[in-house]
Protein backbone atom coordinates (compact mmCIF):
# COMPACT_ATOMS: atom_id res chain seq x y z
CA UNK A 1 0.00 0.00 0.00
CA UNK A 2 3.18 2.64 1.16
CA UNK A 3 4.16 1.53 -2.24
CA UNK A 4 1.40 2.39 -4.04
CA UNK A 5 0.87 5.73 -2.71
CA UNK A 6 4.75 6.68 -3.26
CA UNK A 7 4.47 4.98 -7.51
CA UNK A 8 1.27 7.68 -7.43
CA UNK A 9 3.58 10.64 -5.47
CA UNK A 10 6.08 10.11 -8.18
CA UNK A 11 4.11 10.32 -11.06
CA UNK A 12 2.29 13.46 -9.77
CA UNK A 13 6.06 15.13 -8.52
CA UNK A 14 6.89 14.71 -11.60
CA UNK A 15 3.80 16.39 -13.49
CA UNK A 16 4.91 19.23 -11.32
CA UNK A 17 8.08 18.88 -12.30
CA UNK A 18 7.77 18.95 -16.33
CA UNK A 19 5.44 22.15 -15.96
CA UNK A 20 7.22 24.39 -13.59
CA UNK A 21 10.50 23.35 -15.67
CA UNK A 22 8.28 24.12 -19.08
CA UNK A 23 6.91 27.81 -17.80
CA UNK A 24 10.89 28.86 -16.56
CA UNK A 25 12.05 27.84 -19.54
CA UNK A 26 10.08 30.52 -21.03
CA UNK A 27 12.36 32.79 -18.88
CA UNK A 28 15.27 31.43 -19.40
CA UNK A 29 15.12 32.26 -23.09
CA UNK A 30 13.20 35.30 -23.18
CA UNK A 31 16.36 37.29 -22.81
CA UNK A 32 17.81 35.97 -26.60
CA UNK A 33 14.70 35.08 -27.65
CA UNK A 34 12.28 37.14 -26.30
CA UNK A 35 8.28 36.12 -25.02
CA UNK A 36 6.65 35.87 -28.54
CA UNK A 37 3.69 33.64 -28.87
CA UNK A 38 6.60 31.50 -31.34
CA UNK A 39 8.93 31.27 -28.18
CA UNK A 40 6.44 29.84 -26.57
CA UNK A 41 5.42 27.76 -29.42
CA UNK A 42 9.04 26.05 -29.59
CA UNK A 43 8.85 25.52 -26.05
CA UNK A 44 5.38 23.59 -26.03
CA UNK A 45 7.08 21.64 -29.19
CA UNK A 46 9.74 20.70 -27.24
CA UNK A 47 8.32 19.54 -24.41
CA UNK A 48 5.65 17.67 -26.02
CA UNK A 49 8.02 15.72 -28.56
CA UNK A 50 10.09 15.00 -25.77
CA UNK A 51 7.06 13.91 -23.44
CA UNK A 52 5.97 11.51 -26.35
CA UNK A 53 9.34 10.08 -26.41
CA UNK A 54 9.24 9.43 -23.10
CA UNK A 55 5.94 8.27 -22.66
CA UNK A 56 7.21 5.39 -25.50
CA UNK A 57 10.73 4.77 -23.87
CA UNK A 58 9.78 4.48 -20.37
CA UNK A 59 6.66 1.80 -21.68
CA UNK A 60 9.37 -0.04 -23.66
CA UNK A 61 11.44 -0.28 -20.67
CA UNK A 62 8.71 -1.26 -18.30
CA UNK A 63 9.06 -4.68 -20.04
CA UNK A 64 12.56 -5.60 -18.47
CA UNK A 65 12.26 -6.71 -15.27
CA UNK A 66 10.60 -3.44 -13.99
CA UNK A 67 10.97 -2.50 -9.91
CA UNK A 68 10.43 0.52 -7.90
CA UNK A 69 13.99 1.28 -7.71
CA UNK A 70 14.63 1.49 -11.32
CA UNK A 71 11.89 3.95 -11.41
CA UNK A 72 13.49 6.04 -8.62
CA UNK A 73 16.60 6.51 -10.82
CA UNK A 74 14.70 7.70 -13.69
CA UNK A 75 13.67 10.72 -11.45
CA UNK A 76 17.14 11.08 -10.25
CA UNK A 77 18.50 11.01 -13.90
CA UNK A 78 15.84 13.56 -14.90
CA UNK A 79 16.93 15.69 -11.88
CA UNK A 80 20.60 15.09 -12.62
CA UNK A 81 20.03 16.37 -16.29
CA UNK A 82 18.04 19.45 -14.76
CA UNK A 83 20.23 20.49 -12.81
CA UNK A 84 22.80 21.11 -15.94
CA UNK A 85 20.38 23.38 -17.24
CA UNK A 86 21.75 25.97 -15.01
CA UNK A 87 25.48 26.05 -15.72
CA UNK A 88 24.81 25.47 -19.33
CA UNK A 89 22.12 27.72 -20.44
CA UNK A 90 23.92 30.77 -20.52
CA UNK A 91 26.23 29.14 -23.25
CA UNK A 92 24.05 27.27 -24.97
CA UNK A 93 21.67 30.21 -25.25
CA UNK A 94 24.68 32.33 -26.55
CA UNK A 95 26.08 29.68 -28.67
CA UNK A 96 22.45 29.31 -30.38
CA UNK A 97 22.18 33.22 -30.59
CA UNK A 98 24.96 33.84 -32.34
CA UNK A 99 24.26 31.20 -35.18
CA UNK A 100 20.64 31.41 -35.60
CA UNK A 101 19.25 34.81 -36.14
CA UNK A 102 15.38 33.69 -36.51
CA UNK A 103 14.35 33.78 -32.92
CA UNK A 104 11.56 31.24 -33.54
CA UNK A 105 14.40 28.47 -34.74
CA UNK A 106 16.44 29.78 -32.37
CA UNK A 107 13.79 29.40 -29.81
CA UNK A 108 13.06 25.76 -31.00
CA UNK A 109 17.21 25.19 -30.96
CA UNK A 110 17.58 26.04 -27.61
CA UNK A 111 14.72 24.97 -26.06
CA UNK A 112 15.68 21.19 -27.75
CA UNK A 113 19.39 21.14 -26.03
CA UNK A 114 18.18 22.83 -22.85
CA UNK A 115 15.18 20.72 -22.19
CA UNK A 116 14.50 17.42 -24.29
CA UNK A 117 16.31 15.00 -22.17
CA UNK A 118 15.33 16.27 -18.96
CA UNK A 119 11.59 16.08 -20.09
CA UNK A 120 12.24 12.79 -22.24
CA UNK A 121 13.25 11.25 -19.02
CA UNK A 122 10.31 12.70 -17.08
CA UNK A 123 8.18 11.37 -19.55
CA UNK A 124 9.07 7.81 -18.98
CA UNK A 125 8.14 7.70 -15.10
CA UNK A 126 4.17 7.61 -16.14
CA UNK A 127 3.97 4.54 -18.41
CA UNK A 128 6.51 2.61 -15.98
CA UNK A 129 4.50 3.71 -12.89
CA UNK A 130 1.48 2.21 -14.55
CA UNK A 131 3.52 -1.50 -15.03
CA UNK A 132 4.53 -1.24 -11.44
CA UNK A 133 1.04 -0.33 -10.27
CA UNK A 134 -0.94 -3.04 -12.48
CA UNK A 135 -0.90 -6.93 -11.41
CA UNK A 136 -3.80 -7.63 -13.02
CA UNK A 137 -5.58 -6.72 -16.62
CA UNK A 138 -9.17 -6.35 -14.98
CA UNK A 139 -7.57 -3.10 -12.65
CA UNK A 140 -5.20 -1.72 -15.69
CA UNK A 141 -7.61 0.97 -16.73
CA UNK A 142 -8.30 1.78 -13.18
CA UNK A 143 -4.76 2.18 -12.32
CA UNK A 144 -4.28 3.85 -15.72
CA UNK A 145 -6.43 6.53 -14.76
CA UNK A 146 -5.76 7.41 -11.46
CA UNK A 147 -2.10 7.10 -12.29
CA UNK A 148 -3.01 9.76 -15.43
CA UNK A 149 -4.95 11.79 -12.67
CA UNK A 150 -2.11 12.18 -10.42
CA UNK A 151 0.21 13.32 -13.18
CA UNK A 152 -2.07 16.20 -14.58
CA UNK A 153 -3.32 17.46 -11.25
CA UNK A 154 0.31 17.68 -10.25
CA UNK A 155 1.20 18.92 -13.78
CA UNK A 156 -1.71 21.91 -12.69
CA UNK A 157 -0.35 22.38 -9.39
CA UNK A 158 2.95 23.30 -10.84
CA UNK A 159 2.02 25.74 -13.38
CA UNK A 160 0.35 27.62 -10.85
CA UNK A 161 2.04 27.87 -7.69
CA UNK A 162 5.76 28.37 -10.39
CA UNK A 163 4.06 31.01 -12.44
CA UNK A 164 1.73 32.77 -9.09
CA UNK A 165 4.24 32.48 -6.27
CA UNK A 166 7.64 30.63 -6.82
CA UNK A 167 8.73 33.53 -9.43
CA UNK A 168 7.72 35.95 -7.18
CA UNK A 169 9.97 34.64 -4.08
CA UNK A 170 12.80 32.82 -6.01
CA UNK A 171 15.33 33.36 -8.48
CA UNK A 172 14.93 30.94 -11.93
CA UNK A 173 17.66 28.76 -10.44
CA UNK A 174 16.82 28.75 -6.97
CA UNK A 175 14.01 27.14 -8.27
CA UNK A 176 15.37 24.83 -10.39
CA UNK A 177 17.62 23.71 -7.53
CA UNK A 178 14.49 23.28 -5.44
CA UNK A 179 12.91 20.91 -7.95
CA UNK A 180 15.85 18.91 -8.41
CA UNK A 181 16.54 18.51 -4.35
CA UNK A 182 12.88 17.36 -3.67
CA UNK A 183 13.24 15.18 -6.97
CA UNK A 184 17.00 13.78 -5.04
CA UNK A 185 14.67 13.14 -1.95
CA UNK A 186 11.45 11.67 -3.47
CA UNK A 187 13.86 9.02 -6.15
CA UNK A 188 16.20 8.56 -2.52
CA UNK A 189 13.36 7.37 -0.46
CA UNK A 190 12.09 5.00 -3.46
CA UNK A 191 15.41 3.37 -3.28
CA UNK A 192 14.72 3.11 0.26
CA UNK A 193 11.43 1.67 -0.17
CA UNK A 194 12.53 -0.69 -2.92
CA UNK A 195 14.78 -2.41 -0.90
CA UNK A 196 11.89 -4.16 1.35
CA UNK A 197 10.71 -7.63 0.49
CA UNK A 198 7.21 -6.76 -0.86
CA UNK A 199 8.34 -4.01 -2.79
CA UNK A 200 6.52 -4.28 -6.07
CA UNK A 201 8.40 -6.78 -8.74
CA UNK B 1 -29.29 31.83 -12.95
CA UNK B 2 -25.75 32.42 -12.26
CA UNK B 3 -24.93 31.49 -15.95
CA UNK B 4 -27.94 34.20 -17.30
CA UNK B 5 -26.25 36.89 -14.96
CA UNK B 6 -23.32 36.05 -16.38
CA UNK B 7 -24.06 36.40 -20.07
CA UNK B 8 -26.26 39.68 -19.28
CA UNK B 9 -22.77 41.03 -17.99
CA UNK B 10 -21.09 40.25 -20.74
CA UNK B 11 -23.56 41.33 -23.15
CA UNK B 12 -24.10 44.34 -21.73
CA UNK B 13 -19.97 45.05 -21.71
CA UNK B 14 -19.85 44.12 -25.38
CA UNK B 15 -22.63 46.32 -26.16
CA UNK B 16 -21.07 49.55 -24.24
CA UNK B 17 -17.85 48.18 -26.23
CA UNK B 18 -19.18 48.45 -29.87
CA UNK B 19 -21.47 51.08 -29.21
CA UNK B 20 -20.79 54.36 -27.83
CA UNK B 21 -19.68 54.45 -24.17
CA UNK B 22 -19.23 58.03 -24.05
CA UNK B 23 -21.26 60.62 -25.81
CA UNK B 24 -18.92 61.76 -28.89
CA UNK B 25 -17.06 58.39 -29.75
CA UNK B 26 -16.42 57.14 -32.86
CA UNK B 27 -14.56 53.71 -33.76
CA UNK B 28 -12.52 53.93 -36.60
CA UNK B 29 -10.98 50.78 -37.20
CA UNK B 30 -10.36 47.80 -35.08
CA UNK B 31 -7.18 45.38 -35.81
CA UNK B 32 -6.05 41.92 -34.41
CA UNK B 33 -3.05 41.49 -34.08
CA UNK B 34 -0.76 37.83 -32.12
CA UNK B 35 -0.50 40.19 -29.18
CA UNK B 36 -3.84 42.32 -28.74
CA UNK B 37 -6.85 43.66 -30.18
CA UNK B 38 -5.90 47.28 -31.42
CA UNK B 39 -8.81 49.69 -31.67
CA UNK B 40 -8.58 53.51 -33.23
CA UNK B 41 -11.21 55.64 -32.32
CA UNK B 42 -11.87 59.66 -32.30
CA UNK B 43 -13.54 61.60 -29.04
CA UNK B 44 -12.73 64.96 -28.10
CA UNK B 45 -11.22 66.52 -31.20
CA UNK B 46 -8.35 63.14 -30.88
CA UNK B 47 -7.76 60.17 -32.69
CA UNK B 48 -6.51 57.09 -30.35
CA UNK B 49 -5.27 53.75 -30.48
CA UNK B 50 -5.74 51.71 -27.92
CA UNK B 51 -4.79 48.29 -26.77
CA UNK B 52 -7.76 46.31 -25.49
CA UNK B 53 -7.49 44.06 -22.32
CA UNK B 54 -10.21 42.30 -20.06
CA UNK B 55 -13.21 44.77 -21.42
CA UNK B 56 -10.92 47.83 -20.68
CA UNK B 57 -9.10 50.07 -22.70
CA UNK B 58 -5.61 51.43 -22.64
CA UNK B 59 -4.68 54.58 -24.95
CA UNK B 60 -1.54 53.88 -26.31
CA UNK B 61 -1.40 57.39 -28.44
CA UNK B 62 -3.80 59.72 -28.85
CA UNK B 63 -2.83 62.78 -31.13
CA UNK B 64 -4.83 66.22 -31.45
CA UNK B 65 -6.68 65.94 -34.83
CA UNK B 66 -7.05 69.81 -34.82
CA UNK B 67 -3.43 70.62 -34.01
CA UNK B 68 -1.41 67.03 -35.27
CA UNK B 69 1.67 68.69 -33.81
CA UNK B 70 1.13 68.79 -30.23
CA UNK B 71 1.33 66.22 -27.60
CA UNK B 72 -1.73 64.93 -26.38
CA UNK B 73 -0.24 62.97 -23.13
CA UNK B 74 2.41 64.36 -21.03
CA UNK B 75 4.81 61.52 -20.65
CA UNK B 76 5.77 62.09 -24.51
CA UNK B 77 6.25 65.65 -23.47
CA UNK B 78 8.61 64.20 -20.38
CA UNK B 79 10.00 62.17 -22.98
CA UNK B 80 11.17 65.12 -24.95
CA UNK B 81 13.14 66.50 -22.05
CA UNK B 82 16.31 64.00 -23.36
CA UNK B 83 16.35 66.58 -25.61
CA UNK B 84 17.38 68.73 -22.51
CA UNK B 85 20.33 66.78 -21.99
CA UNK B 86 21.87 66.45 -25.59
CA UNK B 87 19.62 68.90 -27.62
CA UNK B 88 21.39 66.85 -31.35
CA UNK B 89 21.27 63.48 -30.65
CA UNK B 90 23.06 62.02 -34.14
CA UNK B 91 21.46 57.96 -33.86
CA UNK B 92 18.29 57.70 -32.08
CA UNK B 93 16.99 54.31 -31.10
CA UNK B 94 13.12 54.02 -29.95
CA UNK B 95 11.96 50.98 -28.00
CA UNK B 96 7.76 50.46 -28.60
CA UNK B 97 6.23 52.58 -31.42
CA UNK B 98 2.55 53.20 -30.18
CA UNK B 99 1.18 55.49 -32.68
CA UNK B 100 4.47 56.74 -33.57
CA UNK B 101 4.44 59.96 -32.27
CA UNK B 102 7.93 60.53 -30.53
CA UNK B 103 9.94 59.32 -33.69
CA UNK B 104 7.52 61.70 -35.73
CA UNK B 105 8.08 64.69 -33.54
CA UNK B 106 11.80 63.72 -33.09
CA UNK B 107 12.67 63.38 -36.75
CA UNK B 108 10.68 67.38 -37.22
CA UNK B 109 13.37 68.31 -34.38
CA UNK B 110 16.49 66.89 -34.96
CA UNK B 111 16.14 66.69 -38.70
CA UNK B 112 19.36 65.21 -39.07
CA UNK B 113 18.97 62.13 -36.81
CA UNK B 114 18.65 58.58 -37.80
CA UNK B 115 15.91 56.87 -36.10
CA UNK B 116 15.83 53.39 -35.66
CA UNK B 117 12.31 52.24 -33.72
CA UNK B 118 11.83 48.43 -32.86
CA UNK B 119 8.04 47.44 -32.53
CA UNK B 120 7.18 43.43 -31.85
CA UNK B 121 3.74 43.90 -33.33
CA UNK B 122 3.40 44.50 -37.28
CA UNK B 123 -0.03 45.65 -36.18
CA UNK B 124 0.93 48.40 -34.65
CA UNK B 125 3.40 49.45 -37.37
CA UNK B 126 0.28 48.98 -40.02
CA UNK B 127 -2.15 51.00 -37.86
CA UNK B 128 0.65 53.48 -37.20
CA UNK B 129 0.77 54.46 -40.66
CA UNK B 130 -2.57 54.01 -41.67
CA UNK B 131 -4.10 55.96 -39.50
CA UNK B 132 -1.52 58.49 -37.36
CA UNK B 133 0.50 59.25 -40.55
CA UNK B 134 4.01 57.57 -39.29
CA UNK B 135 5.84 57.79 -41.87
CA UNK B 136 9.06 55.26 -41.94
CA UNK B 137 11.72 56.40 -44.74
CA UNK B 138 15.55 55.49 -45.07
CA UNK B 139 15.90 57.57 -41.41
CA UNK B 140 13.55 56.20 -40.03
CA UNK B 141 13.96 52.70 -39.96
CA UNK B 142 11.39 50.11 -38.38
CA UNK B 143 12.16 46.71 -36.79
CA UNK B 144 9.48 44.24 -36.31
CA UNK B 145 11.18 41.98 -33.62
CA UNK B 146 11.56 41.85 -29.89
CA UNK B 147 13.09 44.74 -28.29
CA UNK B 148 15.58 42.49 -26.56
CA UNK B 149 16.55 40.63 -29.33
CA UNK B 150 17.22 43.67 -31.47
CA UNK B 151 19.53 45.15 -28.37
CA UNK B 152 21.43 42.00 -28.10
CA UNK B 153 22.27 41.83 -31.78
CA UNK B 154 23.38 45.74 -32.48
CA UNK B 155 25.45 45.69 -29.22
CA UNK B 156 27.31 42.01 -30.71
CA UNK B 157 27.12 44.17 -34.12
CA UNK B 158 28.86 46.95 -32.12
CA UNK B 159 26.16 49.89 -33.18
CA UNK B 160 26.03 52.76 -30.99
CA UNK B 161 22.96 55.50 -30.34
CA UNK B 162 23.43 58.72 -29.11
CA UNK B 163 20.18 58.52 -27.35
CA UNK B 164 17.52 55.40 -26.89
CA UNK B 165 14.14 55.73 -25.86
CA UNK B 166 12.70 53.04 -23.85
CA UNK B 167 8.71 53.29 -24.13
CA UNK B 168 7.70 49.58 -24.61
CA UNK B 169 5.36 49.80 -21.51
CA UNK B 170 1.77 50.67 -20.49
CA UNK B 171 0.19 50.87 -16.71
CA UNK B 172 -1.36 47.73 -17.48
CA UNK B 173 1.18 45.10 -19.04
CA UNK B 174 5.17 44.81 -18.75
CA UNK B 175 7.25 42.96 -20.87
CA UNK B 176 8.93 41.31 -18.18
CA UNK B 177 12.66 41.03 -19.69
CA UNK B 178 13.00 44.47 -20.97
CA UNK B 179 12.79 45.51 -17.29
CA UNK B 180 15.46 43.62 -15.83
CA UNK B 181 19.31 44.98 -14.74
CA UNK B 182 20.96 42.94 -17.66
CA UNK B 183 18.81 44.35 -20.18
CA UNK B 184 19.63 47.83 -19.32
CA UNK B 185 23.01 46.54 -19.25
CA UNK B 186 22.50 45.87 -22.54
CA UNK B 187 21.17 48.85 -23.44
CA UNK B 188 23.73 50.80 -21.77
CA UNK B 189 26.61 49.06 -23.65
CA UNK B 190 24.50 50.43 -26.91
CA UNK B 191 24.72 54.07 -25.75
CA UNK B 192 27.86 56.22 -26.88
CA UNK B 193 29.94 58.03 -24.22
CA UNK B 194 28.02 60.01 -24.25
CA UNK B 195 24.55 58.86 -25.07
CA UNK B 196 20.96 59.53 -22.93
CA UNK B 197 18.60 57.51 -21.97
CA UNK B 198 14.92 58.12 -21.45
CA UNK B 199 12.72 55.57 -20.14
CA UNK B 200 8.48 56.01 -19.78
CA UNK B 201 7.36 53.50 -16.93
CA UNK B 202 4.04 54.00 -15.48
CA UNK B 203 4.77 52.37 -12.17
CA UNK B 204 2.93 53.57 -9.32
CA UNK B 205 2.57 50.44 -7.60
CA UNK B 206 5.05 49.14 -5.30
CA UNK B 207 7.41 47.81 -8.70
CA UNK B 208 8.24 51.47 -8.23
CA UNK B 209 11.01 50.60 -5.87
CA UNK B 210 12.28 47.79 -7.69
CA UNK B 211 12.62 49.87 -10.86
CA UNK B 212 14.16 52.96 -9.51
CA UNK B 213 16.57 50.34 -7.64
CA UNK B 214 17.14 48.16 -10.68
CA UNK B 215 17.74 51.50 -13.05
CA UNK B 216 19.76 53.18 -10.32
CA UNK B 217 21.95 49.99 -10.50
CA UNK B 218 22.74 50.38 -14.10
CA UNK B 219 22.82 54.07 -14.98
CA UNK B 220 23.78 55.34 -11.12
CA UNK B 221 22.00 58.60 -10.50
CA UNK B 222 19.10 59.76 -12.73
CA UNK B 223 16.37 62.38 -13.54
CA UNK B 224 13.19 61.03 -12.34
CA UNK B 225 10.18 63.05 -13.87
CA UNK B 226 7.11 62.23 -11.92
CA UNK B 227 3.94 63.85 -12.85
CA UNK B 228 0.41 62.99 -10.90
CA UNK B 229 2.18 59.50 -9.20
CA UNK B 230 0.83 57.91 -12.82
CA UNK B 231 3.33 59.26 -15.49
CA UNK B 232 7.09 58.52 -14.44
CA UNK B 233 10.42 59.46 -16.53
CA UNK B 234 13.97 58.50 -16.90
CA UNK B 235 16.46 60.19 -17.55
CA UNK B 236 20.16 59.37 -17.96
CA UNK B 237 23.05 59.75 -19.84
CA UNK B 238 26.83 58.09 -19.55
CA UNK B 239 29.21 60.67 -18.76
CA UNK B 240 27.27 61.93 -15.68
CA UNK B 241 24.16 63.95 -15.48
CA UNK B 242 24.28 67.58 -16.29
CA UNK B 243 23.06 70.56 -13.61
CA UNK B 244 20.30 71.74 -13.85
CA UNK B 245 21.79 75.04 -14.59
CA UNK B 246 22.48 72.83 -17.85
CA UNK B 247 18.97 71.53 -18.22
CA UNK B 248 18.03 75.18 -18.13
CA UNK B 249 20.13 76.43 -20.82
CA UNK B 250 19.07 74.15 -23.60
CA UNK B 251 15.71 74.03 -22.48
CA UNK B 252 16.37 78.05 -23.42
CA UNK B 253 17.68 77.14 -26.57
CA UNK B 254 15.00 74.73 -27.64
CA UNK B 255 11.97 76.68 -26.86
CA UNK B 256 10.45 77.98 -29.71
CA UNK B 257 11.38 74.29 -31.36
CA UNK B 258 8.78 72.56 -28.83
CA UNK B 259 6.31 75.17 -28.52
CA UNK B 260 4.19 73.57 -31.87
CA UNK B 261 4.35 70.30 -29.46
CA UNK B 262 2.63 72.19 -26.59
CA UNK B 263 4.65 72.34 -23.72
CA UNK B 264 7.99 74.53 -23.08
CA UNK B 265 10.97 75.00 -20.55
CA UNK B 266 8.50 76.14 -17.62
CA UNK B 267 6.48 73.45 -17.51
CA UNK B 268 8.94 70.57 -18.18
CA UNK B 269 12.06 71.63 -16.20
CA UNK B 270 10.50 71.73 -12.74
CA UNK B 271 9.86 68.46 -12.92
CA UNK B 272 13.28 67.31 -13.00
CA UNK B 273 14.69 65.96 -9.70
CA UNK B 274 17.57 63.41 -8.24
CA UNK B 275 15.39 63.40 -5.23
CA UNK B 276 15.47 59.39 -3.88
CA UNK B 277 11.82 58.97 -3.20
CA UNK B 278 11.89 55.41 -3.05
CA UNK B 279 13.18 52.10 -0.83
CA UNK B 280 16.82 51.49 -1.57
CA UNK B 281 16.26 48.24 0.01
CA UNK B 282 13.82 46.93 -2.97
CA UNK B 283 15.05 43.73 -4.94
CA UNK B 284 16.79 44.68 -8.12
CA UNK B 285 15.33 43.00 -10.86
CA UNK B 286 17.18 40.69 -13.08
CA UNK B 287 16.88 37.96 -15.53
CA UNK B 288 16.59 35.67 -12.53
CA UNK B 289 14.11 37.47 -10.67
CA UNK B 290 11.29 39.34 -12.76
CA UNK B 291 8.22 39.19 -11.37
CA UNK B 292 7.29 42.48 -12.92
CA UNK B 293 3.68 42.01 -13.73
CA UNK B 294 3.12 40.53 -10.48
CA UNK B 295 5.09 43.50 -8.25
CA UNK B 296 2.63 46.20 -10.42
CA UNK B 297 -0.36 44.28 -9.54
CA UNK B 298 -2.64 45.90 -6.90
CA UNK B 299 -2.09 42.36 -4.33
Amino acid sequence: MVHRLFIFLIAGWSGFFVMAIELLSGRILAPNFGNSIYVWGGIITVFMLALSVGYLLGGRLSLYDPTLRRLALLLIGGAFATVLVIFLADPVLDWVFDRVQDPRYGSLLSATLLFFIPTTVAGMISPYAVRLLVNESRLSGHFAGLLYFCSTFGSAAGTLLTSFYLVLYFEIHQILAGLTGISLLLGLAAIFLGNFKNAPR
Amino acid sequence: MRQGNRLKTLLALFASFVTTPSVAMTLIHTEKSLYRNIVVYEEDEQRCMSFTRHNQTARQTCRSLSDPNQFVFSYTKMMMGALYLNPNPGKILIVGLGGGVLPMALAELVPDAGIDIVEIDPAVVKVARQFFGFNPNPKIRVFEEDGRVFVKRAGKADQRYDLIMLDAFDHEYIPEHLLTREFLLEVKALLAADGILAANTFSSSRLYHHESTTYQSVFGVFYNLRLKLKNRVILAKMDGLPSLDAIQRNAGLLEEKLKPLGFGGDWLVPLFSTERDWNPDARILTDQYSPSNLLNSAF
